[in-house]
């Protein structure tokens, strides 16, 4: 099974070029095809155990692994660390707050709005945040990320501190789809696989090329003739947009929208998942998103201390692999740890 | 004789009080390799930063193809013909040897926004890599992580990434910085198969090398060019040989 892990270091033919560099090709064969089937059969298990709970949790996971694997777009391939990713959840699901308490609930209206808000605010904090880098670039990331928080805490308009409680999910075409737990997890997850699909193919292209060149060394990238500005820029937007369709799909699932989503706690959440999983690996945020929230969920049970446990395993996982849990993966069936 | 490919004119740098480039002038010919020597802390790597456009001037021009290049950043200078390589060994060491390449040819070959094609399946960009890494005789390598190269192989692989811009002229600040006997032996005969195609502007200890490579030879002293010529021209030279070849001749 792991015979496409070992390197081929030995002769190679002379024109064929087969492997798309990203990552040794180990886990990104089979691993995705099995963490999305496993996903997509949790309604039997919540049909099975008669735990209706179960559902939500699980699209509770794949809301959150949408938003760290935006994150890892610009964390994980960019070297950018953003401490105010949360900021876009929260964008996201304001934009369903604000338009239904206009009465607008179509979904579709809703995902445009969010976008474009949340690209807009991209833009223009991006453009501002890339002319730093380091630990500067976390703080004024940080700093965004508060500064949006604030102005939601206090737009009394919709709620303020309070935040908005909606009167029901929102709809497609007319019709109220989404109100079975059962079609929205299949919609979060139908999403949740086409972003990843999208993260695999950007991540693989030429724009991908130069942004994780970037990360690397972005000295050689300039005396080859790169501007890298341009390139984060994209890639923060990007990655904006999709944490604010996150930020959709969470008001949707709890019915609720609070500037609690937009704090610099939940930011540092993201980075948690995103380190956790795997740090610039496709699957690792998934997989950090889903153990994240399992953690929350079953050390909560057990103590009301449960992030001291979380803390405990983070240490371990990121001592133990640089490449968080699936590195840890590789390592645990033999691959090289390179 | 030939045409002046890059021109230099009062090039100035000072770090606080410090003339670290000290009105320099510089004419580097179209197809020759034009060799700067000097002793340690003369201000050799910081005119290469200069003349690359890594590090700003104070005053001075830099011409390029009779194009004032000076206001342009590094960037932008590589896309008009002059890529350099680095004292210390700069190269992408997670990629592979071949992407590493074919990164600098995607840089001049149309836009890098494309966001959905494979870029290390795009077949003219790799062939295009290949010929860089075939002439500096790293073809075997290509598919090797980058990183695990040997030093003079990674020095080899600057040169191909420097070749890749599709640069006329190639700034190499030491290129034989730390090899061994053999490895700068096949550095040395690969800058020679440059010659003609390409103009080089050559920073180098070795003085082995120096003389059996260069057209022209330029001595920086404390900042200054103190003698620039023939390379027996410059040997004879008396300043030159007290400031820097002395001892070991009169040795």
């Amino acid at each position: 099974m792991s015979e496409a892990a070992t390197p081929s270091l030995g002769p190679v033919s002379s024109s064929v070029i087969d492997a798309p560099h990203v990552r040794p090709p180990l886990l990104a064969q089979s691993a995705p095809w099995l963490i999305f089937g496993l996903f997509a059969a949790v309604p039997l298990l919540a049909l099975a155990t008669g735990d209706s709970f179960i559902l939500v949790v699980a699209t509770r996971m794949l809301i959150f692994a949408l938003a760290a694997l935006s994150l890892n777009l610009i964390m994980g391939y960019g070297a950018l660390v953003s401490f105010g990713h949360a900021a876009y959840i929260g964008i996201g699901a304001y934009a369903v707050g604000i338009l239904s308490s206009y009465g607008i609930n179509d979904l579709l209206l809703q995902i445009a709005a969010a976008l474009a808000a949340s690209g807009l605010f991209a833009l223009v904090t991006g453009y501002l945040s890339l002319r730093t880098s380091g630990v500067y670039f976390i703080m004024i990331t940080l700093a965004f990320g508060q500064m949006a928080f604030f102005f939601m805490v206090s737009l009394s308009a919709f709620g303020g501190d309070d935040g908005i409680s909606l009167s029901g999910r929102s709809t497609l075409f007319g019709a109220d789809l989404l109100r079975s737990n059962l079609v929205l997890f299949y919609g979060v997850l139908g999403v949740l696989a086409a972003a990843f699909l999208l993260m695999r193919m950007l991540v693989a292209s030429r724009f991908g090329r130069v942004l994780r060149g970037t990360r690397d060394n972005p000295t050689r990238m300039r005396a080859i003739g790169f501007s890298p500005f341009s390139f984060q820029l994209t890639a923060y937007v990007i990655a904006g947009m999709i944490a604010a369709l996150a930020g959709v799909l969470l008001a949707n699932q709890v019915q609720f929208v609070s500037p609690a989503y937009m704090t610099w706690a939940r930011s540092g959440e993201l980075i948690v998942m995103v380190v956790l999983g795997g740090m610039g690996t496709l699957l690792g945020p998934i997989i950090g998103a889903t153990v994240f929230i399992l953690l929350e969920d079953v050390l909560a049970h057990f103590s009301e201390h449960w992030k001291l446990g979380l803390g405990l395993i983070l240490v371990l996982v990121v001592l133990g692999s640089r490449d968080g849990m699936s590195g840890l993966a590789r390592r645990l069936r033999g691959g090289s740890d390179v | 004789m030939s045409d002046v490919l890059l021109k230099v004119e009062g090039l100035r740098k000072n770090f606080g009080a410090l003339k670290v480039t000290d009105n320099v002038d510089l004419a580097v010919e179209a197809g020759e390799i034009h060799a700067l020597i000097g002793p340690n802390g003369a201000g050799k790597t910081t005119l290469i930063h200069q003349l690359s456009g890594n590090l700003k001037s104070d005053f001075g021009k830099i011409f390029f193809d009779g194009r004032d290049i000076s206001p342009l950043s590094m960037q932008n200078r590589v896309h008009l013909g002059l890529a350099r390589s680095f004292q210390i060994t700069s190269i992408l060491d997670g990629f592979s040897v071949l992407e590493n390449v074919a990164m600098a040819v995607q840089a001049r070959s149309g836009s890098s926004f494309r966001f959905f094609r494979n870029a290390s399946r795009e077949d003219d960009i790799n062939a295009q890599a290949s010929a860089a890494l075939a002439r500096v005789q790293l073809a075997d390598r290509a598919h090797r992580r980058a990183g695990s190269l040997s030093h003079g192989e990674k020095r080899q692989l600057e040169i191909a990434i420097a070749l890749a811009t599709g640069a006329r002229l190639l700034l190499l600040d030491e290129p034989l910085a730390g090899t061994g006997h053999e490895e700068s032996a096949v550095l040395v005969d690969l800058m020679r198969s440059l010659r003609g195609s390409h103009t080089l502007v050559l920073i180098e200890h070795d003085m082995d090398a120096v003389f059996s490579l260069a057209d022209h030879v330029s001595v920086l002293v404390y900042g200054r060019v103190i003698a620039s010529g023939e390379p027996a021209a410059v040997r004879a030279h008396p300043d030159v040989r007290a400031a820097y070849l002395g001892e070991e001749e009169i040795a």
